[in-house]
């Protein structure tokens, strides 16, 4: 972030007698002062979450939660058991890896053709893929939920013989919702590769499967990170399919086992903390190591005005 | 950030697509079932997946059906359930005033207040990656997650909130106050994330535009009002965009908190409710799906053809 932020600004450097002056200004003062405080707002719950996951239930709800002292990790341990979280991870793992690679691949695929090709639809088709995307899931609810609960699938895929209550049914759904964004910010990369490597490609001989994978694919090497993050965050963080399509509490990845621990977890706040830190460890751990993967994801697809 | 072409390579791409528009490229055998290929089996996911259930919740809106047993035990009613929506269904005034309540909030505090922290972040300040870690953060956390985090502060008996302000309210359970609850904690999310947007599309800002209007002697207000914010037209329809899509969407945190109900409705969660719960109303439920279904395509259709036009241009 920090790096783009000086490539774009030539003009910073130019000026350092200006920005000496700037920098001593009361109003600098009070900027700094405002954003700093906002900021440590905005920290705010998430430390007070960490801070109380650490702490003892019996001592803070003796001496109150304003005081020192009490610190444990016991419920981390007792949030980990009771709330199955190896199972649970397991299911955001089994649900979330095939649901983003295949989410990448077929939008790479619908871009490349999208964007290499000047088919007459392309428009047509982008504007199909990206508006599925933004559809309220709700208002798709009722027939894809009767459908999966139509469509047979063998044991060994589900073992309660449907797409509804199935891994598969949701790893679908969530590619079918998130390709469309994929495939948007995917096509507008590929536009800005140069034109001219691909027609070398093609001169050589090269046929359309050569130049998706080994021309395409490995040039949007970067766009690719930068969605993998973003989605990986994103279909770890669904909610409303899982919690819909998933009948068994066994099955349900983390963000939908919420639904069932709230009662055990709103009446020990220390748990509660705790469980929360947990769940949020994995993309906390993505946002402070892949922030910047992070950050160009979600502004691919939106600055390119 | 710098490696991609965020908003940089926009500027530097632009004569290319002209340059390309009405070229055909001459595709045969293996790669024409190639190129289909790839295009079709997405299409047909996406079709599937979301284009047919979409149309399929406007046809249902037609009818009466409990859910069980085929197509054929299916009644067409016409416009009934729609006539039972707005004159027959007392949650679903509530829940329209509460979405409209929403979108509202979120766009009067959060939006503009993401939108001010990222024309204050755009102006080199120091520490600025600690500023945007701060601000967002909460945007990689799961809105059901921040329901539980939210807890944290607004528990009746041990939250901090109470504490701080010595009272007894319970901020998710009493219906007074939970919508409120909920806004702010939802906001606390939203904020950061159309800070991020904004920030992305203020660094792509020529910087020039910027210096001739202080060269002219325009103070930074006026500045930002006459040349930074009309530059910024594409980036301000979609931040609205997103706004009212994430207002019609909201469903995760209230679903967390109570399953919409007792001051939380929403219709989202009216529809949910009438499709996974005890009484399973297919009809009903899918009319309230169709109207939200239309108040999100409007949007959509905005945004597509921005989106859209920047992409012809």
């Amino acid at each position: 972030m920090s790096s783009a932020t000086t490539a774009t600004r030539p003009q910073a450097a130019a000026s350092t007698t200006t920005r000496a002056r700037r920098r001593r200004s009361p109003a600098r003062i009070v900027l700094y002062v405002f954003v700093t405080l906002t900021a440590l707002a905005w920290l705010f719950p998430v430390l007070w979450a960490l801070l109380n996951s650490f702490r003892d239930y019996h001592y803070t709800s003796l001496h109150g939660y304003v005081s020192l002292g009490g610190f444990t990790v016991e419920n981390y341990v007792h949030a980990w058991q009771q709330g199955e979280f190896t199972r649970h991870f397991l299911n955001s793992l089994i649900i979330t890896v095939p649901a983003v690679l295949l989410t990448l691949f077929l939008a790479s695929c619908v871009a490349f053709v999208v964007a290499r090709y000047s088919f007459r639809f392309n428009l047509l088709l982008l504007g199909l893929f990206t508006a599925a995307n933004l559809l309220p899931q709700q208002a798709l609810l009722i027939p894809l939920f009767r459908a999966y609960r139509e469509i047979p699938l063998p044991l060994w895929m589900s073992d309660s013989g449907r797409l509804l209550d199935s891994y598969w049914g949701l790893i679908l759904v969530n590619v079918a919702f998130q390709s469309g964004f994929c495939a948007f910010v995917l096509s507008n990369y590929m536009k800005a590769l140069p034109h001219e490597m691909f027609e070398a490609a093609r001169v050589d001989g090269a046929g359309v499967p050569t130049q998706f994978f080994r021309i395409t694919l490995p040039l949007c090497r970067p766009a690719l990170a930068a969605l993998a993050t973003l989605q990986v965050t994103w279909i770890y963080n669904e909610f409303f399919w899982a919690t819909v399509l998933m009948q068994s509490g066994s099955k349900f990845p983390i963000t939908s086992s919420l639904n069932n621990l709230r009662g055990q977890f709103f009446t020990d706040y220390n748990l509660l903390s705790a469980g929360s830190i947990v769940i949020a460890l994995p993309v906390l751990i993505v946002f402070f190591v892949l922030q910047k993967q992070f950050v160009a994801g979600l502004t691919l697809g939106s600055t390119k005005g | 950030m710098s490696d991609l072409p965020t908003v940089p390579a926009a500027r530097a791409k632009a004569p290319a697509p002209r340059r390309r528009r009405g070229r055909r490229v001459q595709v045969t055998g293996t790669d024409r079932v190639f190129l289909v290929l790839m295009v079709a089996i997405p299409t047909l996911l996406v079709l599937g997946w979301v284009w047919v259930p979409a149309i399929a919740s406007v046809v249902l809106s037609f009818a009466r059906w409990s859910g069980v047993g085929g197509l054929d035990t299916i009644h067409w009613i016409g416009a009934e359930n729609y006539k039972n929506v707005f004159t027959n269904y007392p949650p679903f005034y509530p829940a329209l005033r509460h979405n409209l309540i929403w979108l509202v909030f979120l766009f009067v505090l959060p939006t503009l207040f993401g939108i001010f922290l990222a024309v204050l972040l755009d102006r080199e300040l120091r520490f600025t990656r600690f500023y945007q870690t701060a601000f967002f953060l909460p945007v990689v956390l799961s809105l059901a997650l921040i329901g539980f985090i939210w807890q944290l502060l607004y528990s009746r008996d041990q939250g901090l909130l109470n504490g701080v302000l010595n009272t007894q309210i319970d901020w998710y359970g009493d219906s007074r106050w939970n919508l409120w609850a909920v806004l702010v904690a939802a906001g606390w999310k939203h904020a950061g994330y159309i800070m991020l947007l904004y920030l992305a599309g203020l660094k792509g800002v020529d910087p020039s535009l910027r210096e001739a209007a202080a060269v002219d002697g325009a103070s930074q207000v006026r500045a930002f009002f006459s040349v930074v914010l009309p530059v910024m037209r594409p980036i301000n329809i979609i931040v609205i965009v997103v706004t009212v899509i994430e207002s019609l969407r909201a469903f995760d945190i209230v679903w967390v908190i109570n399953k919409g109900t007792n001051g939380l409705e929403l219709i989202s969660t009216l529809v949910t409710q009438n499709v996974v719960g005890e009484a399973s109303r297919i009809g009903f439920g899918s009319a309230l799906a169709t109207i939200m279904l239309v108040i999100s395509l409007v949007f959509i259709t905005i945004f597509l053809s921005t989106v859209m036009r920047g992409e012809r241009r």
